[in-house]
């Protein structure tokens, strides 16, 4: 099972926070600071995987996380789940994410948090993988997309918009 | 075309996240947020006619001041209030509040629920999703209870859209981890089963973590999915990477699900069906084949998905573990990936050699690559990989390479990152006991490990050296010549000096006839090092000089005068000072007989599982150390106990707990004094006319009383009152035995024996004193004879002889087992074997009070399961019984009749033995 999907960027600051498990809100901000600490002090090139901090479990559970430029993108597992599974679950979502900001920076992160958890949720689902097949995905938030359009289009109102 | 266009986000949002990132400081930050929460909770409450809009960009605010890690105290009803909107952009916003900020109010769970339900039968298959993710997201028992009924059928419908399928199989599955007892699958499992044959890819997936999770639990009812996992498998192992489309990713057709496949296949044993077992053989040598051919793709995706499957098959055959072939196979593949220069393969294939170095196939093999694993701990720059290496080198000890490994893993240790000594040095520490052959080697590691690791060796670990020196007398002579020789070192770690000073405590004299080690010698060099070390280990030293006192009675003039100095017998530490105080006097009042009494060498240790043992289990969760726990025999015979012979219990009179052990001589610290006064043998003459009979015979009336408390008194007559108190967990007990003289008169010759190891409690018991004694239990295997006490002692001049049966009963093993209605039935059913069950039946001897029955069975260790038995007027109840040799399942019933004031009691467990003794018991009780 997932039991949390972070991203944070090079110095820490959380892009995306998402538990499957139910911790209070400090306990979350705390998982996000030591996750960070912990991926962050190591060099490239070393392996993908470490033991998960002791607030989220410990030994029982694993950080996987890839680093893309200025995100890093850390999946904490339990033993159900296989390593290199989860990797290329990762590139998934970020390939995904790709298609659906074309060419996805941090920025389409910060200012679409509400899409990053949509596209998120047609991949995972209360910790247990949906779907993997990024066309199928895609087709998901395309038609998500246009209903949202054309309700756009009705109550608008671009006036005063603060 | 992008999916989502950046023209189209909300100006407000926009405006405040990019005031936010200009403040230059987290003050600034602070403010601008509260300014804005502020803003929007007066916006919330005012303004009634806030659009659809309005709402989403505030909900929008508050999830990203959220993620900046402040608490939101309001909105949830305003999201709640989005979830009745018709138009998919509200709904969906209220959904995603809620799923981030989770509140448990009850009230709200209610609403909540009332706008699930609506979309969950509206036909939508968007708001169905919507819904459903929402129930995964919160995952509550409120939301179980209302929807656990529903979704199995949206599940299984004909006309369910697949993407509804997808969510309805993960919700209920979140639903089941959370509520097992309410999602009842019986007449949905088949449906649920053949989802694995489902056409669509997507619902394939989702399915099978739900059909996983659902076999792990209840592996018969499932076990047809066997099969279909295996055709599945096949089809996808040996299609063209072209054939499924979508799913194929980098060239490899479908990797998540085929890891998927082989992980519910690990739920199983091997299939007893020849085809399917054939057909699955297959599969398993396919990948295994895949893996040498050459990469599809030079892109690391195409080869992690690929290793991806290879390894998830790897753990398949170390799972079944029965085709010596594979494994084999198994074991060259990961040698290869031992060398790959991609570091994550190099992290699995450590991790799985780690497995498959415990099966008896494959240890061998493993062993061939003992050198690249040592180098790899030397040369590796992860260190998440030299833990790995680590843990590989600790799996693949036998007794014919644990020099090696232990000498590397000691090097490695001097190097080593912070972070993973402790678990280092544990490990170190249990290999050297484990596979000791001769004990110079296993002293001289744990000095080395004092030296080079000082500040990681715990407790337990130099306790551990200094029992097995204690216990094994052909060690003694030359720990005391190590220790010696390295407290010579200038500068020693105090852990060092703690050895030291117990072990030349005690065996000083089997070095002092060399001058250079002489008995005052010794002294100074101990004595060099105490300025340096704290309170605890001053006090060991003390009572170290003390001991000496007794063995070189030449150093006593000497070490008197250290105590009687000022830094000494004034320390400001009351310890210390009563330690000072204490041992002058003793040393200058005691005769030579009476000190080499109370100075007596320690006696053995009694045989208990490594404390070390004990500390790694606790560090590394049970999984971790399963290796040496098959290993038992090896490591009873290095720490030589003498006590295995006894077939039941082991019973030893304890020394005292370890740390009071090795701290203090408290215990045998002068106790003897006081002669009895002149008031005492006034009394003495008068009940000197009624001692009680001395009892023959084994007085069995207590023994009873005690199957279902722990505490108690015992036995008692008119001189002598026996209490208990006794705990016990899983396999080990502790009881402490009180012995009471409830005359005034002292009980002179008092001494203790017990059929199994004993030593002497104190020989007198003052008139209205008690002393209490301590019996360690280790149950090794099941047992019905309970251990004899023998008490015997002089009351005035009779000699008093009483016997008694201690209430240690098999069933203070019990540890309570805690399980559903079904798992129950099942078990039942599985323990349906006439030996397996024993059952009384009997006549009430007490009332049938509903609370006094429950409190019964609640003492007699097992959990008493409620609403499993259809007539609530029974109790079943559930345990199982932790023995060394092994673990004993066992499931009880007991049903009342109060008409005929009867009882009909059933026991059903895995061993004969333990169905009757457990039911004749138990049958004693009611």
């Amino acid at each position: 099972m997932i039991k949390a999907i972070l991203i944070f960027n090079n110095h820490g600051k959380p892009r995306l926070s998402k538990f499957y498990e139910h911790y209070n809100e400090d306990t979350e901000q705390q998982i996000i600071r030591e996750t960070f600490h912990l991926v962050s002090k190591r060099d490239e090139n070393v392996c993908n995987f470490l033991e998960g901090g002791m607030l989220i479990g410990g030994s029982e559970n694993r950080l996987i996380y890839r680093h893309y430029a200025t995100l890093y993108f850390v999946f904490c597992v339990d033993s159900s789940e296989s390593e290199l599974g989860i990797l290329d679950l990762i590139q998934v979502f970020v390939e995904t994410l790709d298609k659906c900001f074309e060419n996805v920076c941090e920025l389409d992160l910060i200012f679409h948090v509400d899409k990053v958890h949509n596209i998120l949720a047609e991949m995972v689902m209360g910790g247990m993988v949906l779907e993997t097949n990024m066309n199928e995905i895609i087709i998901q938030v395309d038609a998500q997309n246009k209903m949202e359009k054309s309700e756009t289009f009705i109550f608008q109102s671009p006036r005063q918009d603060r | 075309m992008p999916a989502v266009s950046k023209g189209d986000g909300m100006r407000g949002l926009a405006v405040f996240i990019s005031d936010i990132r200009n403040c230059k400081s987290k003050e600034a930050e602070i403010k601008r947020i509260n300014k804005e929460l502020a803003n929007i909770r007066s916006k919330f409450k005012g303004d009634k006619a806030l659009d659809g809009y309005s709402k989403k960009k505030y909900v929008c605010k508050l999830l990203f001041i959220f993620l900046l890690g402040h608490d939101i105290d309001f909105g949830h009803m305003e999201a709640v209030n989005l979830l009745s909107s018709n138009k998919y952009t509200e709904k969906q916003i209220g959904y995603l509040f809620i799923s981030v900020l989770v509140n448990s109010n009850s009230e709200l769970i209610r609403l909540i629920n009332n706008a699930i339900k609506n979309d969950l039968s509206s036909r939508n298959p968007t708001f169905m999703c919507l819904a459903l993710h929402c129930i995964a997201n919160v995952g509550s028992r409120e939301m179980a209870e209302a929807f656990a009924g529903e979704i199995p059928r949206i599940l299984v419908a004909g006309d369910t859209m697949d993407s509804v399928k997808q969510s309805a199989a993960l919700c209920l599955l979140r639903l089941y981890k959370a509520s097992p007892d309410l999602v009842l699958m019986g007449e949905w499992t088949s449906r649920v089963v053949h989802l694995l044959n489902d056409q669509h890819m997507g619902v394939v997936t989702a399915a099978i973590s739900l059909i996983t999770c659902l076999s792990s639990k209840n592996p018969d009812e499932f076990k047809t999915c066997v099969s279909l996992a295996v055709s599945r498998l096949s089809r996808i192992v040996s299609s063209a990477s072209t054939d499924l489309q979508d799913y194929t990713y980098y060239f490899v057709p479908a990797p998540w699900l085929s890891c998927k496949l082989l992980r519910l296949l690990q739920c199983y044993p091997p299939p007893e069906d020849g085809a399917v077992k054939g057909r699955l053989v297959e599969c398993l040598e396919t990948i295994l084949n895949k893996a040498q051919e050459p990469p599809k793709s030079k892109k690391v995706q195409h080869s992690n998905a690929k290793n991806a499957i290879l390894f998830e098959a790897i753990s398949l055959i170390i799972h079944y573990d029965s085709e010596p072939n594979l494994l084999v196979r198994a074991c060259n593949q990961l040698g290869q990936f031992l060398q790959h220069r991609e570091t994550n393969l190099r992290y699995l294939a450590l991790e799985s050699m780690c497995t498959l170095a415990s099966s008896e196939f494959s240890h061998e093999a493993v062993k061939t690559h003992i050198e690249t694993v040592i180098n790899a701990l030397k040369t590796e720059r992860d260190v998440s990989v030299r833990q790995r290496a680590a843990d590989l080198l600790y799996a693949m000890c036998d007794r014919s390479n644990a020099k090696q490994i232990v000498a590397e893993m000691l090097s490695y240790l001097e190097t080593a990152d912070y972070s993973i000594r402790e678990e280092m040095v544990l490990k170190v520490a249990i290999l050297a006991e484990k596979y000791a052959v001769d004990y110079s080697w296993y002293v001289d590691t744990i000095l080395n490990l004092i030296r080079i690791a000082g500040d990681y060796v715990s407790e337990e670990v130099w306790y551990r050296v200094i029992q097995i020196v204690i216990n094994r007398d052909d060690v003694q002579g030359y720990a005391a010549k190590t220790v010696f020789e390295a407290l010579q070192a200038p500068a020693c770690h105090e852990n060092m000096v703690k050895v030291g000073g117990y072990i030349l405590g005690e065996f000083g004299n089997l070095i002092a006839g060399d001058p250079r080690s002489s008995p005052l010698v010794q002294f100074n060099l101990l004595h060099s090092k105490f300025h340096l070390c704290s309170v605890p280990t001053r006090a060991l030293l003390l009572s170290a000089y003390i001991k000496f006192i007794n063995l070189f009675p030449e150093t006593k003039a000497t070490i008197q005068e250290v105590l009687r100095s000022d830094s000494q017998i004034r320390n400001s530490d009351v310890e210390l000072q009563q330690r000072a105080v204490e041992y002058l006097k003793l040393s200058s009042i005691a005769s030579t007989d009476v000190l080499a009494t109370v100075l007596e060498e320690m006696p053995p240790f009694p045989e208990r599982e490594s404390s070390i043992l004990a500390k790694l289990k606790k560090k590394k969760g049970p999984g971790a150390v399963s290796v040496e726990l098959e290993d038992g025999k090896e490591r009873g015979e290095l720490n030589g106990g003498g006590d295995r012979g006894v077939p039941d219990l082991t019973n030893a009179l304890s020394t005292p707990s370890p740390s009071a052990d090795l701290l203090g001589l408290r215990s045998a610290a002068p106790v003897s004094g006081a002669a009895p006064s002149a008031g005492s043998l006034l009394v003495d003459v008068f009940s000197e006319a009624g001692p009680a009979a001395a009892s023959a015979g084994v007085n069995d009336d207590g023994f009873l009383r005690f199957v279902c408390k722990n505490n108690g008194v015992l036995f008692e007559n008119q001189l002598l009152q026996i209490g208990i108190k006794s705990e016990y967990r899983q396999n080990l007990g502790r009881m402490y035995l009180f012995y009471g003289n409830k005359t005034s008169v002292q009980f002179v010759s008092f001494s203790t024996t017990l059929n199994v190891q004993t030593k002497t409690v104190e020989p007198l018991v003052e008139g209205g004193a008690q002393v209490q004694q301590v019996i360690n239990i280790e149950c090794l295997t099941d047992f019905v004879d309970a251990p004899l006490l023998n008490i015997k002692f002089r009351y005035g001049g009779a000699l008093q002889n009483i016997s008694l049966k201690l209430p240690v009963t098999i069933n203070k093993f019990f540890q309570p087992t805690e399980m559903a209605a079904a798992d129950f039935f099942q078990r039942w059913k599985q323990l349906s074997q006439p030996q397996q069950e024993a059952q009384k039946i009997f006549k009430a001897s007490h009332g049938m009070d509903t609370e006094v029955l429950k409190a019964k069975l609640l003492g007699l260790g097992t959990a008493l399961l409620e609403n499993v038995d259809p007539n609530p007027e029974n109790y079943v109840c559930a345990g199982v019984i932790q023995t060394k040799a092994q673990q004993v399942g066992c499931l009880l019933r007991l049903e009342p009749n109060a008409q005929a004031q009867m009882y009909r009691l059933t026991l059903r467990s895995s061993k004969d033995t333990v169905s009757q003794r457990v039911c004749d018991l138990l049958a004693e009780q009611f």
